[in-house]
């Protein structure tokens, strides 16, 4: 049984009780799956500066917190407890197209020639840190969703504006891995 | 609060006899509908279903750089396996808790909201997505990264509070 749930999970197990979170949070009370709502109650809560997006009674709302405090927690039991000992299998053609752009793959979940400690003060911690989790932080909120909140939440009870925010998201990524990526690891 | 206005209020009919007023942040896409009052305690079950959620996070390898280049780059069936798994099973979920109008356990209706339109649906939503592909992560994986012991990632939460934060203070002046 542990060595079962050692392996990584396959996509349907995955999809399959990420998709039951949407019905485990609305049953539990009333609450919506959306996970970067978590980031405003962090600004309300901490520094609202009175900005009236930030003024609201953050506390009726800290549920999200307590949930994203969880996700933390989970993440840190899957990887002491629960981890697969064998290394990331990455699928071929991306290990080529990233050594390409001279990203090498390794074993971790995260390539460490980019996520680590020793990149912070550098150009490539700019890129990678600062500047991608702006763009996770601002083009969230800007969306009103993040995956959680649109893709699932959002599409499970057939909103289309969460549609469109899906295809954004998406086109996003893909622009940015196909036309700046290539341009951008020059700078490394 | 004195500073809420009409808009940040949302009359709902929670229980069938009467209509229970409930005020939301503006424009939350999580809103928190329950009637009855949460305590410390009672928020604690919401940390155990977030802590299921980052294992499935961790074990699925959702969080990892590598599976969200796999899926911008057509690589890969996998993330676009478990995000379409996701909505399935949520979306049968919701028509369920409908069609027999399951209460919550506080004995509660269960709320829906519609979303409306905006232009931030496009452009926001074109942003992350740049980000997403840089940081291999959404808001939720960022949390489990940190987490699975990643915590240079610290840093790129911290930004995407101060870029939420931006957001709020330039709300005004952006299209919507």
């Amino acid at each position: 049984m542990l060595e079962a749930i050692r392996q990584p999970w396959p996509w349907y197990v995955a999809g399959a009780l990420i998709g039951l979170t949407v019905p485990a949070l609305l049953l539990l009370g009333n609450k919506h799956f959306g996970i970067s709502s978590s980031l405003r109650h962090i600004c309300a809560a901490c520094f609202p500066a009175k900005i009236p997006f930030f003024q609201y009674d953050w506390r009726r709302e800290v549920w999200n917190l307590f949930f994203v405090g969880g996700v933390l927690i989970g993440g840190f039991v899957a990887t002491q407890f629960l981890s697969n000992p064998e290394p990331i299998r990455v699928a071929e053609k991306t290990v080529e197209e990233l050594q390409q752009l001279n990203i090498q793959t390794d074993s971790q979940l995260m390539p460490a020639s980019i996520f680590s400690i020793e990149n912070l003060l550098t150009l490539k911690g700019l890129v990678f840190f600062v500047i991608g989790g702006f763009l996770v932080g601002f083009g969230t909120r800007y969306a009103g969703g993040c995956t959680s909140g649109h893709s699932i939440m959002g599409l499970s009870t057939l909103q289309w504006p969460s549609l469109v925010a899906t295809c954004c998201f998406m086109a996003g990524g893909f622009l940015m891995v196909h036309l700046i990526f290539p341009w951008l690891m020059q700078l490394f | 609060m004195e500073t809420l206005t009409k808009e940040n209020i949302h009359t709902i009919t929670a229980t069938d006899e009467q209509p229970v007023v409930i005020e939301h942040p503006l424009e939350c896409e999580a809103p928190n509908d329950q009637i009855a009052r949460e305590t410390w305690t009672s928020n604690l079950k919401y940390a155990v279903v977030g802590i299921l959620f980052g294992i499935v996070f961790v074990k699925a390898e959702i969080i990892s750089w590598y599976r969200i280049q796999e899926m911008f780059r057509l690589h890969s069936f996998h993330m676009y396996g478990v995000i379409g798994t996701a909505v399935i099973v949520g979306m049968i979920s919701v028509w369920l808790i409908k069609k027999f109008n399951v209460k919550t356990l506080q004995g509660e209706k269960v709320v829906f909201h519609t979303k409306e339109f905006h232009w931030g649906n496009v452009f926001g939503a074109l942003l992350f997505g740049l980000g997403w592909a840089i940081t291999g992560a959404c808001p939720g994986p960022l949390f489990a990264q940190i987490g699975s012991g990643f915590l240079v990632v610290t840093v790129t939460l911290i930004s995407a509070i101060a870029g939420t934060w931006v957001y709020g203070f330039l709300r005004e002046k952006l299209p919507h």
